[in-house]
């Protein structure tokens, strides 16, 4: 199910101007806390439209999205943070003594004086710049590194893990830099603007929900070009690609790195909108969480994804205030339902649904041969590509 | 000489497939090498395309040593392989399969900005009247039969364009008819490259090679013409005897 | 730092090693015979502590001048109900998602997440803690200034029985035998009339069953809760990715380093910090090795 048939096109339209349709006049319909919580669940629409991308037409599965939405959330949280600091009493005291704004969890944490990486995010471009460059840049280093030594599959997806793991110790260790357990939050403003205020809100609203949209266009942009192409033909045999004549490390790593760009974009609305970065959204249960807002809504769609996340929130969200107990029941039987039954999501099934069977192809089961493990030719994964079924 | 393999050897866990062994082949030659199981046609075709590394020898084509580049870069320098099972990319289309094998930027950056122009299409669409495929440029290429993706494969070589070509089993599951399309397809093909087939079928053989290698148990037995090669004793007994 | 420092030092790094190593064989038994992960794993250890916990209560209401050998029949129970439990989930469910290793990762994290809830439930979000039996009370003091408690002695030599026997369960039997066949090569095995799909069961139960009388251990050393499987899983899986999965041997001189590593760390920088560093050492060794401390040589 590739991004280039006709119908796809006019079906995947469809679903996104009945996307738009449906998001635009949440605002002005629903009362500013559901806008808000609106606006929260489309943070968690970037991560997992990078994993479409990544795991849906890459073939790679990402367990530790978190650490790249950690980065983005943090370090927008550190320049919202100081300049909070800024406005306080203790901060401006201190400040007079050290040179720097202190924040509050700093003074709490007997820190004398703000790190020095903690300094350059006074500055907006700093910040900015950190989160659209350091997350990406991080994320293709590592993805390349590993997968130039053809290391994939189940063993990528560890160390994915880990990485998040690894992240989330760091964070609620070093409370004294980092806040620790409660995260940064506690902001006021941005740039002057107040962003407690619900008008902002509504602003930030539509903000996210262009900058969302202009990455699923970005996202669907990437698919349909030459680039897109050769993923999926990477995703389905790799070896193959090789006597292509292409590197396949260097294309896995690219999309890596574009998820891990997209989950960082998503953690930096979110700490805007929030006005909180949390460990709790780094480690691995929320990195594992993201992948089924991904799976619901369709591994293959960028705009079923979408949907996917607000759907799975929206149940979530009902769930914990009415039947607390029952949620995690739910999370865990989605889990397993959507890999065994429902492998391309609600878009897989709109599809099913919407359009008489034709004749499919002869070796496409029901889901797609992009989800059957392709024909073991001999130039398959040779032994050393680690991640596979050993020979 | 474009190709130069000398004192070729591999082994794995203690078999030696491959054994010392040497061969030369000429631009605008189209060498059959031929042998019963476990002759180490294969193996040595993997040698020379960068999947399987030799323990010892030197594999020289133009002025490149294949033993020290992995997979991409032999195929960059233009090497071409086909492998016995069809292996297309059965969830893009005929098209698309002809055009991810045209060689040009192939790094991340340039196939973002990678555009169609008329002249590739041009060039797809002739690919395609070859391979017999030129209306089912938009069929995926998981819906065609055997014998349609083993010349899908044939065309994505074409598009690629390589100097030295390497066909495992081209017409395996082939029925006749297309076994005699195949001939005529790859006699076109091969000309003005270096072309190696491995083959069993004698008779497509015949049809196809300018020169005979035959191996047998990791070494070259006997090399020739057709003809001589056919009725050499020693062919006979390595084939039937023992 | 004196003599009785490093020991103690040292023997700390031996306790964790013994959670670890068991349940990192476990593990690395299924992944090497199937290629699959089961997140459910460190749920599976919860399992086998929350038995030892009910088998520790029903000692002390009914059979209380018994209370002596509960742990011994913990420890079996344990091991029993895992197993069986592992039997019916390879069955039912794991073999469904044969060849899809990724999604096999997912669907097992989805059933770790009804696990834990289903411990929730049943017993309660807080942890439980078990009695220790009298017989492991106190301590070994050799020297003045060492104090190894008997409890964690037990579970050292538990470990060491545990490996010893899986040793002989793969290298001595039959069933080892058609383990160690199929997991070298499924093929053919197949083909020469092993049941391969008898062997995935029994592997997948042995497995969780490793699992199992790992919580029963971990009982000895710390108090069990909902949670307590998914903070162990992370390491078990770099314990096996580290060790590489094609040996027994790797995996439990992988479990070792790494206890040791972590007990030493732990000297100097705070927990969090030395788990952390050693999970990132453990990732940069894997770049320089990425099959393992002990991969064989595979052939290609």
């Amino acid at each position: 199910m590739t991004v280039t048939g006709q119908r796809d096109r006019a079906r995947e339209a469809v679903g996104l101007l009945v996307l738009v349709a449906l998001l635009v006049p949440v605002p002005f319909l629903l009362d500013d806390f559901r806008q808000q919580l609106a606006a929260k669940y489309l943070c968690f629409a970037f991560p997992a439209v990078g994993l479409v991308l990544l795991w849906g037409y890459g073939g790679i599965l990402s367990l530790g999205q978190g650490l790249y939405f950690g980065m983005g959330s943090y370090f927008m949280a550190m320049f919202l943070k100081l300049e909070a600091a800024a406005q306080t009493n203790t901060g401006s005291a201190l400040s007079q003594f050290y040179g720097s704004n202190l924040p509050d969890f700093m003074v709490w944490n007997s820190v004398e004086s703000l790190p020095w990486w903690w300094r350059p995010f006074h500055s907006l471009t700093f910040a900015i710049a950190t989160i659209l460059v350091i997350p990406p840049l991080f994320a293709f280093l590592l993805a390349y590194a590993n997968f130039r030594k053809r290391v994939g599959g189940v063993y990528f997806s560890i160390i994915t893990l880990s990485l998040a793991a690894i992240a989330s110790i760091v964070i609620i260790g070093q409370q004294g830099y980092t806040g620790g357990v409660n995260g940064i939050t506690d902001f006021k403003t941005f740039l002057g603007v107040d962003i407690l205020s619900n008008s902002v809100k509504r602003v930030l609203y539509f903000v996210t929900l262009g900058v969302l949209l202009a990455s699923v266009l970005a996202g669907r942009a990437l698919l349909t070009s030459r680039t897109g192409k050769i993923l999926v033909a990477i995703r389905d045999r790799e070896d193959r690609v090789r006597f292509s004549g292409y590197n396949p490390a260097t294309f896995k790593a690219f999309v890596f790195a574009v998820a891990a760009l997209l989950a960082s974009l998503g953690g930096a609305l979110f700490a805007l909108q929030e006005g909180l970065a949390s460990p709790s959204l780094v480690g691995i249960v929320p990195s594992i969480e993201m992948v089924i807002y991904a799976a619901v809504g369709g591994r293959l769609s960028l705009v079923g994804t979408v949907y996917g996340t607000l759907l799975v929130f929206t149940a979530k969200t009902f769930f914990s205030e009415n039947f607390p107990e029952v949620w995690l029941y739910l999370l865990g039987a989605l889990f397993i339902l959507v890999v065994m039954f429902l492998p391309t999501g609600l878009a897989g099934l709109v599809e099913r649904l919407r359009w008489r069977p034709r004749a499919r192809p002869v070796n496409a089961s029901a889901a797609g041969p992009a989800l059957a493990r392709p024909a073991r030719a001999e130039i398959d994964a040779p032994v050393e590509v680690r991640g596979g079924r050993p020979a | 000489m474009i190709l130069s393999v000398e004192d070729l050897t591999v082994s794995f866990d203690g078999f030696c497939a491959v054994d010392g062994l040497a061969l030369s082949v000429e631009e605008d030659e189209l060498r059959c090498v031929i042998g019963p199981n476990g002759a180490g046609k294969t193996t040595l075709l993997d040698m020379i395309c960068g999947k399987t590394k030799p323990t010892q020898g030197s594999i020289r084509f133009k002025e490149y040593e294949l033993t020290d580049m992995i997979e991409y870069e032999v195929t960059r320098v233009g090497v071409g392989r086909k492998f016995q099972t069809p292996s297309t990319y059965e969830d893009l289309t005929v098209l698309e399969n002809l055009e991810i094998s045209y060689p040009k930027k192939r790094g991340v950056v340039g196939s973002l900005f990678f555009r169609r122009d008329a002249a590739l299409r041009e060039k797809i669409d002739e690919v395609a009247r070859r391979i017999y495929l030129g209306d089912q440029l938009h069929v995926k290429a998981g819906g065609l039969s055997h014998g349609q993706k083993q010349w899908l494969e044939i065309g994505m070589l074409l598009m690629q364009d390589p100097e030295l070509l390497l066909l495992d089993e081209p017409v395996a599951g082939m029925s006749p008819r297309e076994r005699e399309q195949t001939a005529e397809m790859l006699n076109g093909i091969s000309t003005g490259r270096c072309t190696i087939v491995i083959e069993h079928d004698m008779a497509f053989v015949r049809m196809i090679a300018h020169k005979v290698t035959v191996m047998h148990q990791g070494k070259v037995l006997v090399e020739g013409p057709m003809d001589d090669v056919q009725s050499d004793p020693r062919v006979i007994e390595v084939y039937l005897g023992d | 730092m004196s003599l009785d420092i490093v020991v103690m030092q040292a023997f700390n790094g031996l306790s964790l090693f013994t959670v670890l190593a068991l349940m990192a064989l476990g593990l690395a038994i299924v992944f090497g015979l199937m290629g699959v992960i089961n997140m459910a794993h460190g749920e599976l250890m919860a399992m086998g502590a929350y038995t030892t916990y009910l088998t520790a209560v029903i000692f002390e209401r009914f059979m209380p001048d018994w209370l002596g050998v509960y742990l011994l029949v913990a420890i079996v129970l344990a091991f029993g109900v895992t197993f069986a439990f592992g039997l019916a989930l390879e069955r039912g469910f794991i073999r469904f998602l044969y060849n899809r290793p990724l999604d096999t990762m997912l669907a097992t994290w989805g059933l770790s997440l009804i696990m834990q809830q289903t411990f929730r439930n049943l017993f309660g979000p807080r942890e439980v803690g078990v009695p220790s039996p009298k017989w492991l009370a106190g301590a070994w003091q050799p020297t003045a200034g060492l104090s190894i408690p008997l409890s964690r002695l037990f579970i050292i030599g538990l470990t060491v029985l545990v490996g010893i026997g899986l040793y002989r369960l793969l290298y001595s039997t039959r069933w080892g035998l058609r383990i160690r066949a199929v997991t070298q090569n499924r093929a053919i095995s197949g083909a020469v009339g092993i049941n391969t799909a008898r062997v995935d069961a029994i592997t997948f139960a042995i497995g969780s069953g490793l699992a199992g009388i790992a919580g029963s251990a971990f009982t000895m050393l710390a108090s069990t809760g909902p949670v307590t499987g998914q903070q162990y899983i992370v390491d078990t899986f770099i314990v096996v990715v580290f060790g590489g999965v094609d040996s027994l041997l790797g995996t439990f001189s992988s479990a070792f380093m790494i206890g040791q590593m972590q007990s030493w760390l732990e000297f100097g920088l705070t927990g969090s910090m030395a788990k952390a560093t050693i999970l990132l050492c453990v990732i940069v060794a894997l770049y320089f090795r990425p099959s393992g401390l002990f991969a064989l040589k595979v052939r290609r």
